[in-house]
């Protein structure tokens, strides 16, 4: 049997295999514990939160389209000093690896206070700063959509922790390297991409949008090509690590997003189609690389 | 929760638009009335959640009504057709607090979980009521199946068709122990504020995962936020906002 090399690795820490659950499809771990052990995972970013609890946008916040799902959850989490006491310790029972801390805010001030608070969280290894949500009004989509603004938290961030910052970035703009590189001239050590893209959904016999919040993000294989390409593109644009997501649902994904320059793998709507989706793919990565031909997957990071 | 691929035993027509498939597998991951599956359907990309109607040792029936293009689908399911099944989700139904009379009341595709919870029922030794109530006649479906489990039924109708004229709020009984309801909201409503005991009711919402990663079915109750997927879809009486 022929060795496969799957690790990677992510702003000095080097993990198992590529593949991350993506924040919003995993929770914060355990209840993925239940069916599976989570510690397979190359590491897994957690529910993006927030300074205080939010109940999210009303329902129907889930819709469907062909190959893909949209969500307006807006960002439920109950707020950073929960996910503190209440999440993390059943979190580090179940995962004994560093997790991603996922962070959102409305304000630059906010984006700070959560993180200055999760700095202080041993398990915390990388922070991944959700500057794309598109769910919340007058909140996530300018910080992403803005260099300057994106680039601002940034540097503030940074100011806080010592820990590697990650800058979730939103395809909803131009040009996804112009963010890209404004965070990253301002000290980003990596960067995620794509977040979900803006769509809708109408109920003909209702006569109106499916969806509360009228938009949602749009996910799902759907997305993949979009994702790849803007992978692609910003790889070449930027120096620090990219990470890439957006429809990734099998191995090969991974190995396309690998090829496009992707230093890692997040996997989002595919853990809600199956539960059991990252196990899977991590266990299927090896027959996908012998089967092209690959020993490793540093061997072909951004060979496309 | 258990991943499953459970093979179609049969699939017929109940009532306009209402359809039961009977399934063969492991259905051990079911372990309550009240519970529901989440069914993939070939080339849809989210699953669709069911209630479960009947339970046997290794059968797990589902009627449900075509709304869409998943129950369309499902509704042309062949004998030997397989489907992938994530079972036993949701919190299900509280048996221990029926007490010796229950009343049970259903609307419309709500009707379908009421039944292996009647079953349930009067396998402990209680004497069920059960009340149903759709649009018509042809709406109309398990009223025989629910009597010959010796439950004791009444039917209401909007349009009068078939038992009382009217909503099944208008043909419960004086007396009952607890209640357990399942229907559309506008019915649960109404049986919220006519009932006089406790007791429990059944929500819907349009879901993404049915295992409680998504938070896409979230609502708000006196207990906190509750996701419908994972500690519902069965909430308590008392706990309900509207």
């Amino acid at each position: 049997m022929v060795a496969f090399d799957l690790t990677t690795e992510l702003c000095g820490v080097t993990l198992d295999n590529p593949v991350i659950p993506a924040s919003g499809t995993f929770g914060y771990g355990y209840e993925f514990a239940e069916l599976y052990d989570i510690n397979v995972l190359g590491t897994f970013s957690f529910k993006g939160t927030t300074l205080n609890e939010r109940f999210g946008n009303p329902t129907p916040r889930i819709a469907e389209c062909a190959s893909g799902m949209l969500n307006a959850v807006g960002l439920q989490n109950p707020g950073v000093q929960k996910v503190v006491s209440e999440e993390l310790p059943k979190l580090k029972k179940a995962f004994r690896k560093p997790v991603m801390a996922n962070v959102s805010g409305f304000s630059v001030k906010e984006y700070v206070e959560v993180c200055r608070i999760l700095d202080r969280e041993p398990q915390v290894g990388w922070f991944e700063v959700n500057v794309s949500c598109p769910n919340v009004h007058g909140g996530g989509l300018s910080f992403g959509t803005d260099p300057c603004v994106a680039a601002e938290v940034t540097r503030e961030v940074k100011k806080v922790t010592t820990k590697p910052v990650i800058i979730k970035l939103s395809p909803n703009v131009t040009d996804i390297t112009e963010i890209a590189r404004a965070v990253e001239g301002e000290g980003a050590d990596a960067v995620s991409l794509i977040n979900t893209l803006v769509g809708m959904r109408l109920d003909l016999r209702a006569r109106k949008p499916i969806l509360k919040n009228v938009t949602g993000g749009l996910s799902g294989p759907a997305v993949f090509p979009i994702a790849l390409n803007m992978v692609y593109k910003t790889a070449k644009a930027v120096s620090i690590p990219v990470i890439g997501m957006g429809g990734v649902s099998t191995a090969e994904d991974v190995l396309e997003m690998t090829l496009a320059g992707a230093a890692a793998v997040e996997v989002g709507a595919a853990n809600l189609v199956d539960p059991f989706a990252c196990k899977k793919i991590i266990e299927d990565l090896p027959r996908a690389m012998e089967k092209y031909g690959i020993r490793s997957l540093n061997e072909i990071r951004g060979k496309a | 929760m258990k991943q499953v691929v459970l093979e179609v035993e049969k699939t017929e027509p109940l009532a306009d638009g209402v359809f039961k498939t009977v399934f063969r597998g492991d259905v051990s991951g079911v372990k309550s009335p009240g519970q529901f599956v989440n069914v993939k359907i070939r080339d849809l990309y989210l699953r669709r959640p069911i209630s479960v109607c009947d339970l046997g040792e290794d059968a797990l029936t589902l009627v449900y009504k075509v709304v869409g293009k998943g129950t369309e689908k499902l509704s042309e399911s062949k004998c030997g057709d397989a489907f992938d099944m994530l079972t036993g989700l949701g919190n299900g139904y509280d048996l221990s607090r029926a007490g010796d009379k229950p009343l049970l009341i259903g609307g419309g595709v709500g009707v379908p979980p009421l039944y292996y919870l009647a079953k349930k029922l009067v396998e402990r030794g209680a004497s069920p009521f059960v009340a149903l109530g759709f649009n018509r006649k042809a709406d109309a479906f398990f009223v025989r199946e629910f009597e010959e489990i010796g439950a004791k039924v009444a039917v209401a109708t909007v349009d009068g068709s078939l038992g009382e004229k009217g909503f099944v709020t208008g043909v419960l009984p004086e007396t009952y122990s607890y209640f357990y309801a399942c229907g559309p909201e506008p019915m649960l409503k109404a049986v919220f504020t006519a009932t006089k005991t406790e007791g429990e009711l059944s929500f819907e919402e349009r879901m993404g995962c049915g295992f409680g990663a998504c938070m896409g079915c979230s609502c708000k109750t006196i207990a906190g936020n509750k996701r419908i997927c994972k500690e519902g879809p069965v909430l308590k009486k008392g706990e309900i906002l509207w």
